[in-house]
């Protein structure tokens, strides 16, 4: 729907340009358009995933609505580029070489599943265009088009477990690691899995599991839970659900009786977003872990809500962590193009590398050789009202580890765009790029 | 555990001689450590906050329970200006912490709440959990010795015999009786006549905490023979206990896990079971159901009838999904009768259709459905847990097929539906408007969707999805039960149901449902009419 409404503004805006032109003299009105740099916006804004993306979406048209205003980028405006891939991960693919090829955009905003982020990774490489990539993700993966503005497990799983693990969290000494089953939980399982094992805790005291996308009767999940923590040790919950199925293992959670006290529950995929359509009572104590929360107190988080509240006209709306990672990202492809002094994509990826812009916590995210942001990580608590209380964070900035050192495949690996190297998984034992052995 | 639950036994403590000091008037002489312990509570740091913890406690301030309390419900503010500490009271309104009069002065509007994290909820909890096993609340003394059961924490032991030689009520003196049992056995100490009494006390009890308990006493390494021998019989014997419960406790998820796919199923039931009609936008008037739940609540909130919002929330949803369904019955579906190809993929655009009108009228995200206070939290029957929301929709689902198999078999209307299912040609002969029935009974089935979408909203998400996730295992309930028989899916939704939480224990909740469906792949090709076959325009179909 939102798709044919775009479609019909855009008819409507290039018939009255049509209209002004005719009544103003062609030369005048014709170099507007020609002036403008288009920046494609790559989210579902229908199917499944519409719950999450629709909101990327509009922060991206708040952002160049506000750039414009400014003056826009090198003197010229910006446009946004509103496309639909509907949640289908081949039409992800269609539509990023659309937006490249035929409406000729400068960057592109987009993605939030892994899985379409994989789609849409050779029609990048092959146009040679720049994705921004705004979603906490499982790693892995170092590509020259692709920067990513969400966190790495390193940013965001493992400190959360160190937490849990200090006095603080509750010295934590059983482990269950339930996820989705698909790409993004598997891998983060595993790095935790091997993380866990390596300070030292057993194989009986991890528990994982997985369930279809979905799942709604937790019945007999949540109760396994219950008796895997009544062995005598303190147990935690680390949660990569995928964010529609976390309503009902909440709320299950609830059902049972098991409160944050006796299991916390630390969650990857649940935000302020997610948590805006649920009874957060019974949820009060469990925690999530992510690089920016609503609730952070500083001047530039008020300044942002403020703005989204007055762009959205609504005082209700939430802000969340990816919504941040556009901000950033946007912000550092901004000032990457006014550094490299061009719109083009080859100068300005090489250009974004060392960018550093203010993120909404009081701190910097730059942009390094890796094509990760530097982020603060931070452990909330579910409050009553729905947002999260910070209870701990890292000291500084932590760096991404694209490519995890806990696990076998990837140990020996580093990304490096900067020249002499160049190059996304430079193996150091081998000394030579191209991935493991 | 019992490293951490150490401090708060000394809290216990200090607390009991607290309230001896304010019965013998020594309460007021101590205001200066309570400023101290409460400057603690100021500092905005979580050390800081359990050192004040402590402070706070062992200043024996008149006000200390009051400010716990507050503390643990997040009532307590500070003034980062000035460091004083105000609680929230029951009626909104500011009192000193220190005194607990009326601070009038001060707005809420400058004060920065103290904050919480689990380990001082715990800390808390314990704290005043202590003070309650001499509680005059008798729920409160029986929730304190049910925690001072769980954390078995061999300093608390005084306090658990000195509150049971008091104690008179028989069921707050047994979970004591258990407490003690439990300190004993964990502890791995004592003399030999009490460490068996205490295998013999968890033995009754016989759950997993017990059974936990029973195999620390029993790998004690002082553990005489005779406990290690009565350690291992009771061990043996909570364990076929629990084994028992346990197969209960599945087959109790299973009938649960039927009953919502049956109440998702049973609409589908009549549209494509008893007509025929491979309707692909069933899981939609499950959709419409819940967000009628949703509209309905929201319009009753404030209203004297919102808390009966799911009673009135039943017709509605029926009344609404029906109309819709007689609308999609007469606009598209009565022209492709016998084209169940066309039928499939009309169906199919029209859910597609439906979701997105859902998704630009509400928007994206879930919509919260309140559970209404008699379907919150769980009970127990023995060892079976049971959720009040999970018992209520199985009652549900079993008045909502009584109530169907009512209308098929003693209306008027059922009556003609059954005879244009079985002969179309002789009912019509025998002036049965066939069109009308068929968009009625298209209506019914549609509307038992909606029904559906109210139980459903209680436990899923009520987002533009709801529907697509369980049109898959409809279908599969249907086909399986055998097309056209109304207790044929019964039966199928609930041995579905309980084959799925046998194989989930042991499979994982992925690989269960991939054998379910294998089997029924493999069940439809021996029996390709399913469990239990009808004759009826289907068949002739």
């Amino acid at each position: 729907m939102d798709r044919f409404s775009m479609n019909r503004r855009q008819a409507l805006l290039g018939g009255s340009a049509l209209a002004a032109s005719a009544t103003l003299g062609g030369v005048s009105r014709a170099f507007a358009a020609d002036e403008t740099v288009k920046v494609g916006v790559l989210h579902s804004l229908s199917g499944t995933m519409a719950i999450s993306e629709t909101t990327l979406k509009d922060v991206m048209l708040m952002l160049i609505e506000e750039q414009n205003r400014r003056g826009g980028v090198l003197g010229r405006k910006l446009e946004a580029v509103v496309v639909d891939p509907a949640s289908n991960w081949p039409l992800f693919a269609e539509k990023a070489r659309e937006l490249i090829s035929k409406d000729n955009v400068a960057a592109c905003f987009g993605c939030w599943t892994s899985v379409s982020r994989k789609s849409v990774l050779p029609v990048f490489k092959e146009l040679d265009n720049i994705l921004f990539y705004p979603v906490q993700y499982e790693g892995e993966e170092c590509e020259r088009n692709v920067f990513y503005t969400g966190a790495a497990p390193n940013q965001q799983a493992i400190p959360a477990v160190d937490y849990l693990m200090s006095a603080d969290g509750g010295n934590v000494k059983r482990w269950v690691l339930a996820g989705t089953d698909y790409v993004y939980p598997r891998t983060t399982n595993k790095i935790l899995e091997a993380y866990l094992k390596l300070k030292g805790v057993k194989p009986e005291d991890i528990m994982i599991n997985y369930t279809p996308f979905g799942q709604s009767d937790w019945q007999t999940i949540v109760s396994d839970i219950k008796k895997f923590g009544s062995a005598g040790k303190k147990t935690a919950v680390v949660s990569t659900i995928n964010g529609d199925a976390n309503v009902p293992f909440y709320k299950e959670l609830g059902n049972q009786n098991i409160k944050a006290t006796d299991i916390p529950v630390v969650a990857f995929s649940v935000g302020e977003e997610e948590l805006a359509g649920m009874d957060t009572k019974p949820l009060v104590g469990h925690l999530t872990a992510w690089n920016y929360f609503e609730s952070i107190d500083t001047p530039e988080n008020k300044a942002f809500i403020d703005k989204w509240h007055a762009f959205t006209k609504n005082p209700k709306r939430t802000t969340n962590d990816p919504m941040e990672a556009h901000y950033i990202g946007f912000n550092a492809w901004v000032k990457a193009v006014e550094k490299a002094g061009t719109f083009k994509a080859d100068p300005v990826i090489d250009a974004l590398i060392g960018v550093s812009v203010p993120n909404l916590s009081g701190g910097y995210a730059t942009v390094m050789p890796n094509h990760h942001i530097t982020k603060p990580v931070y452990i909330g608590e579910i409050g009553a009202d729905g947002q999260m209380n910070t209870v701990w964070q890292t000291p500084g900035l932590v760096v991404a580890q694209e490519w995890s050192p806990y696990l076998e495949g990837s140990k020996d690996l580093i990304g490096d765009w900067r020249s002499p190297m160049s190059c996304g998984n430079y193996n150091v034992k081998l000394g030579k790029c191209g991935g493991a052995a | 555990m019992p490293r951490k639950r150490m401090p708060s036994t000394r809290i216990v403590a200090a607390l009991l001689a607290l309230l001896a000091g304010i019965g013998a008037g020594l309460g007021a002489a101590r205001a200066a450590p309570v400023d101290d312990a409460l400057a603690h509570f100021a500092a905005d740091k979580f050390p800081e906050t359990d050192v004040g913890i402590d402070a706070l406690v062992a200043s024996g301030a008149p006000t200390a329970p009051a400010v716990l309390g507050a503390l643990s419900d997040g009532r307590l503010f500070f003034d980062p200006g000035s460091r004083k500490v105000y609680v929230v009271d029951a009626a909104g309104t500011l009192d000193d912490a220190a005194t607990g009069a009326k601070a009038a002065d001060v707005t809420q509007g400058g004060l920065k709440k103290v904050r919480l994290n689990n380990a001082i909820r715990s800390k808390i909890a314990a704290a005043v959990g202590g003070l309650d096993l001499v509680s005059p609340d008798r729920t409160k003394r029986l929730a304190a010795a049910d925690t001072a059961f769980a954390a078995h924490d061999a300093k608390a032991r005084g306090a658990v015999e000195a509150a049971l030689a008091k104690e008179e009520d028989p069921a707050i003196k047994a979970m004591l009786v258990q407490a003690r049992a439990a300190i004993v056995a964990a502890s791995g100490t004592g003399p030999e006549a009490e460490r068996l009494d205490a295998i013999a006390t968890l033995k009754a009890r016989g759950d997993g905490d017990a059974l936990n308990l029973v195999d620390q006493a029993g790998a004690a390494p002082d553990a005489s023979p005779a406990v290690k021998a009565a350690a291992a019989s009771a061990a043996a014997a909570i364990r076929f206990t629990l084994a028992v419960w346990q197969a209960l406790q599945n087959a109790w998820y299973g009938l649960s896990l039927g009953s919502v796919l049956l109440l998702a199923a049973i609409g589908l039931a009549i549209t494509f079971g008893v007509m025929g009609i491979i309707n692909m936008a069933h899981g939609e008037m499950v959709m419409i159901g819940a967000y009628t739940t949703y509209v309905v609540q929201q319009a009753l909130a404030s209203s004297a009838l919102g808390g009966a919002s799911l009673l009135v929330a039943v017709p509605a949803a029926f009344l609404v999904a029906g109309a819709v369904g007689i609308a999609i019955e007469r606009l598209i579906i009565r022209h492709l009768y016998g084209r169940p190809l066309e039928t499939l993929l009309a169906t199919w655009g029209v859910s597609l259709i439906l979701q997105q009108l859902v998704r630009t009228v509400f928007g994206a995200d879930n919509r919260p459905v309140a559970a209404p206070a008699f379907m919150a939290g769980s009970f127990h029957v023995g060892g079976l847990e049971i959720t009040a929301g999970r018992m209520w929709i199985v009652v549900f689902t079993v008045g909502v097929f009584a109530a169907l198999q009512i209308v098929l078999r003693a209306t008027p209307f059922g009556l003609r539906m059954r005879a244009v299912t079985q002969n179309r040609r002789m009912a019509s002969a025998m002036g049965i408007s066939t069109g009308r029935i068929d968009a009625l009974a298209f209506g019914l089935g549609s509307g038992i969707a909606g029904i559906a979408g109210v139980a459903l909203s209680q436990i899923d998400n009520v987002s533009p999805n709801l529907g697509q996730s369980y049109i898959i295992d409809s279908f599969m309930v249907v086909v399986f039960g055998g097309v056209g028989n109304l207790w044929g899916t019964l039966v199928a939704a609930l041995s579905l149901g309980v084959a799925d939480k046998f194989l989930e224990p042991f499979a994982g909740a992925v690989l269960a449902k991939i054998a379910i469906l294998v089997f029924i792949v493999l069940f439809i090709q021996k029996r390709p009419r399913g469990l239990f076959a009808l004759r009826g325009r289907a068949v002739e179909a």
